[in-house]
């Protein structure tokens, strides 16, 4: 499955501090752990919101909206997407990076899967079948 | 946290630390079996004690101090019934501490390589290769490979208890090949890792069962083993082959959970973010100067799918000349099948079909449906109907899959009525 891990900004981020060296070497350590373990498939680092624009659809309008945005704590800061196992896979690996101070959001990303649950019984109930007749042709 | 949540990341945490541990151990105590028992202790040692004590700040440390203790325990115990165990007994008289600590000053980084290797070794059955390698460095459980082999759990679990006696008697030395052997041994591990990712999403005799899971752990595998040896282009080019093969699932299935082949399929639903990382493993692979390894030459081919925006904007020459040097590379009667629907494709349906002439009588195709049905799409194409009717059921009588035999006989049925003479060659998905 993916998540995409969400770094939400603070104060500092919008007011376009740039990370120190120290903690760029911290996060380049820990995305080549994620890099060694085929965890990563993708991220990056967002300008502040100020650097941004927004489109509010509505009332059959669409009204651009410059930034900066206000409700710094719910604004993005940067992404990753990561192929994980599970859930809880996820959130191990992202107590393993450097942050000090901020809140990263862990989302499931919808899946081809997740649109044809019909289909699993259906195909849970086959695979039964073929090990049965698997343990089967083993007792002979 | 509550005790469910508790032992799900402790699972968690331990499947990411597992293979490094186990390979840690089997460096220690020199073999598989008691390295992963010794691993499975600690584990068990974790599940009770940090619901208690706290989660440590380095699980993976904490594991491996648990489990060398154990070790130690298991070493005294050999001793005192005056068995030997491995390179430990060499000297009877040195604690067993210190034996275990020199032997952790060898070289730390090659572990894991190690272990995939000796996974992989060729004294083992291919099969009891595939199950010892999604044990030990997928981390996955007896009955999950069961599932993905639908194999009973029991045969399973046998295999991989005979995997580990047959490396323990062979005396397999837990190491990394050196040299030329370096190569020769890593073929046979790229070779399980494609066929546990084929496994994750080949048609089975009977329906379609696809299981992504698996295909997702060997493309993870793939990756890790990229990160192992670098410099080896042909890992990179199995990497690029499977991300842009993955990258087409999505549009794999139609809503019936039909298969829809892949120049019909539609390329929106084509994973870029995949295709982008098959493409940029492609260039490495070439960088490296491995552009005419076998998979590097099959992701050559795949990255020319996923170039092209529509099926028809597809580069047949270029595929066509790709099949040309796999056949010179790495010849089969199947790969001659494929260029000859290539050429087909980018010459035209006579030139395709005089290429199939040549593999008529081909032993190794005999019995298998993708050749009367490339040569009843040929047929088709030229206007011969009857002809191509008469492949097309030939072809769906050996077909050994529900669905393939459907899709064929409908073809067949669809030239026989004048209708439908669509005989667009068919690449498999």
């Amino acid at each position: 499955m993916r998540v995409m891990v969400l770094v939400k900004a603070n104060e500092k981020y919008e007011a376009g501090a740039m990370p120190d060296e120290q903690a760029l070497t911290a996060m380049g350590t820990f995305n080549e752990e994620l890099v060694k373990a085929g965890v990563l498939l993708a991220g990056d680092g967002l300008h502040p919101s100020s650097r941004g624009k927004r489109i509010a659809f509505g009332g059959g309008k669409k009204t651009v909206l410059d930034g900066p945005f206000a409700e710094t704590k719910e604004l993005i800061a940067g992404f990753w997407l990561w192929q994980v196992r599970s859930l809880d896979e996820a959130v191990e690996w992202l107590k393993r990076a450097p942050f000090t101070d901020e809140t990263v959001e862990i989302r499931p990303v919808f899946e081809a899967e997740d649109f044809g649950k019909e289909l699993a019984p259906k195909v849970r109930a086959h695979e039964e079948r073929i090990r049965a007749q698997a343990a089967a042709r083993e007792k002979r | 946290m509550p005790a469910s949540d508790a032992r799900e990341a402790i699972q968690a945490i331990y499947r990411i630390e597992a293979p490094r541990l186990v390979a840690g151990l089997v460096r220690l105590v020199r073999d598989v079996g008691l390295a992963e028992e010794l691993a499975h202790d600690a584990l068990v040692a974790a599940l009770e004690r940090w619901p208690r004590e706290g989660m440590p700040d380095r699980p993976g440390a904490w594991l491996m101090a648990t489990a060398r203790h154990r070790a130690v325990d298991a070493v005294r115990r050999e001793r005192l019934a005056g068995r030997k165990h491995g390179v430990l007994a060499a000297d009877a008289d040195t604690a067993p501490e210190r034996e275990l600590d020199s032997a952790l000053d060898d070289e730390v980084g090659d572990e894991l390589l190690a272990l995939v290797f000796t996974a992989c070794h060729p004294v083992l059955s291919t099969e009891a290769q595939v199950a010892l390698t999604l044990r030990l460095l997928c981390g996955l459980s007896i009955d999950e490979i069961a599932r993905a082999f639908l194999a009973a759990e029991p045969t399973i679990a046998q295999r991989i208890v005979r995997a580990k006696r047959t490396l323990a008697e062979a005396r397999v030395p837990f190491e990394v090949p050196r040299g030329p052997a370096l190569r020769e041994r890593l073929s046979t591990v790229l070779q399980v890792v494609y066929l546990v990712f084929n496994e994750g999403h080949s048609a089975t005799a009977g329906e379609d069962v696809i299981r992504p899971a698996l295909s997702e752990e060997a493309l993870r595998l793939g990756r890790v083993l990229a990160g192992l040896v670098p410099a080896e282009p042909e890992v990179h080019g199995l990497v690029a082959l499977m991300e842009l093969t993955a990258s087409r699932f999505p549009a794999r299935t139609g809503r019936e959970g039909e298969p829809v082949l892949l120049l019909d399929q539609d390329r929106a639903r084509w994973d870029r973010l995949l295709a982008g990382r098959g493409l940029s493993a492609l260039t490495r692979a070439e960088d490296l100067g491995g552009a005419r390894g076998p998979y590097a030459l099959q992701a050559a081919i795949a990255a020319c799918h996923a170039r092209a925006r529509t099926a028809e904007e597809t580069d047949w020459p270029r595929i066509a000349a790709i099949y040309a040097e796999l056949a010179a590379v790495e010849p089969s009667p199947v790969v001659e099948l494929n260029r000859a629907m290539a050429v087909a494709m980018a010459e035209g349906p006579g030139a395709g079909l005089a290429l199939l002439e040549a593999l008529a009588d081909e032993p190794a195709l005999r019995g298998y449906h993708r050749l009367p049905a490339a040569r009843g799409e040929l047929l088709a194409r030229l206007g011969r109907s009857g002809e191509a009717r008469a492949e097309l059921e030939r072809a769906a009588g050996l077909a050994h899959n529900a669905r393939e035999r459907e899709m064929l006989l409908l073809r067949a049925r669809g030239l026989g009525e004048g209708g439908d003479a669509d005989s667009r060659v068919r690449p498999e998905r």
